[in-house]
């Protein structure tokens, strides 16, 4: 092994790093300025779930969710980020409550943005109630902070993409960034599958999983405001747009959101199929779009959808 | 789950000058590495929560070559393990000791 093999990778070439491969602390790390991440309640407090020891299952320190605040291109921001692989990413009390904690303090302070990289298949199973009760206290510490003036943006672009009551959370961000493999959704396919049938949802077909819940797909329908390459520079990139552009909230916000979920329902109500819906946005060859490279699709979706930065 | 602790004497200090520093994260076979600089400069101690089961005298002789590897002097490490094999928990060991290592930032 040479020494060169040993060196330090540049900040520019540790950006160009997946997203989507990097841990929760390695996308923080590096998606933020270099140094300013301070951690709250860090792993070192041992603040690990009450409830894991009764089921006789691992603990982590963290307890899958890292919170804290640092710089985003010199300006301060608060920051949680979510470790999809333990446990999924999934909620429970004490991962809930550092988020919770973490969205009041913003309310509090009014000036600080907020960024959370969702990595979630919801609600943690053995943590259950006190699971949907964190869900519930965050979807209403995030519409205070945002009522307070806080923008909280919503990255997702990790393997346990974001479902559940993590694809509620994000509904109530004031603007989200997705990759293509970020799938956002309530149900996940196999939930789907296992209530309705497989004539309704086929979970195994990875195509319509991904055409149905993955990034393209949300960004076409707007449910996503960026589409961003599975880089941490690109995530970095739109949290920056989206800090920047993001308007304020207030009653006008939601009455411009319901407006636009109502016109979406009117124009799509009856597609079958997740195609069938970008052919409808006059979408020229529908059936490529999930074969686009990144760059391609972000084109593609600027002329097929203005962001609506009215609604939300 | 089964808890296990190991306490041996190093040779030397840990290099470096930070506090702590985490590695890994608890999945089906891999695992957390939380260091801290709270010991005296040749002790080392390591606490460990496994699922799996049965396996303390792999972990003995894995934990007694890392310290005799390594000189972890001054270390506490405290491991959440999800069923790693051995040359993972020796991975996240060796990583664990080159982050404390670095100065702080």
């Amino acid at each position: 092994m040479s020494v060169a093999n040993l060196e330090k990778p540049s900040l520019e070439q540790a950006r160009a790093t997946s997203f989507y491969e990097a841990s929760a602390r390695a996308r923080i790390r590096l998606l933020l300025d270099p140094g300013s991440f301070v951690e709250f309640i860090g792993p070192e407090r041992r603040e690990v779930s009450p409830h894991l020891k009764l089921f006789d299952l691992p603990e982590q320190f963290d307890d899958g969710i890292i919170i804290g605040r640092g710089q985003f291109a010199g300006s301060p921001v608060f920051i949680a980020a979510q470790e999809g692989r333990f446990m999924g990413g999934a909620f429970g009390e004490v991962h809930g409550a550092k988020l919770t904690g973490l969205l009041r303090a913003a309310k509090e302070l009014k000036s600080i943005p907020v960024v959370i990289l969702f990595d979630t298949g919801g609600v943690r199973l053995q943590e259950a109630n006190a699971g949907e009760l964190a869900i519930a206290e965050i979807m209403r510490a995030v519409i205070e902070a945002r009522t307070a003036g806080v923008k909280v943006i919503g990255l997702i672009g990790g393997r346990s993409g974001c479902y559940g009551g993590g694809g509620l959370i994000a509904g109530c961000c004031s603007a989200l960034a997705v990759s293509e493999q970020g799938r956002i959704a309530v149900s996940g396919p196999e939930v789907i599958e296992t209530n309705r049938g497989v004539e309704e949802f086929d979970s195994r077909d990875r195509a319509l999983v991904w055409r149905t819940m993955g990034g393209k797909h949300r960004r076409l329908i707007g449910g996503a405001e960026l589409f961003a390459d599975d880089t941490v520079q690109a995530f970095r990139e739109a949290a920056l747009e989206l800090l920047e552009t993001t308007a304020g909230f207030g009653i006008d916000t939601l009455n411009a959101e319901q407006s636009r979920l109502e016109d979406r329902l009117q124009r799509f109500g009856t597609c079958r199929d997740a195609v069938e819906i970008w052919a409808a946005e006059r979408v020229a060859d529908a059936a490529s779009v999930p074969a686009l490279p990144a760059d391609q699709f972000i084109e593609l979706a600027d002329k097929v959808r203005r962001i609506a930065r009215d609604a939300r | 789950m089964e808890d296990l602790s190991f306490h041996h004497q190093a040779r030397a200090r840990a290099g470096g000058t930070r506090q702590m520093a985490i590695i890994g994260v608890v999945a089906s076979g891999n695992l957390e590495v939380l260091a801290e600089r709270v010991l005296p400069e040749t002790e080392c101690r390591l606490e460990i929560k496994t699922a799996a089961e049965g396996f303390g005298e792999v972990w003995d002789a894995v934990v007694a070559d890392f310290v005799e590897r390594y000189s972890p002097g001054g270390l506490k490490f405290s491991i959440n393990d999800g069923g790693a094999r051995p040359d993972t928990v020796s991975l996240r060991l060796a990583q664990a000791v080159r982050l404390m290592a670095e100065n702080e930032q």
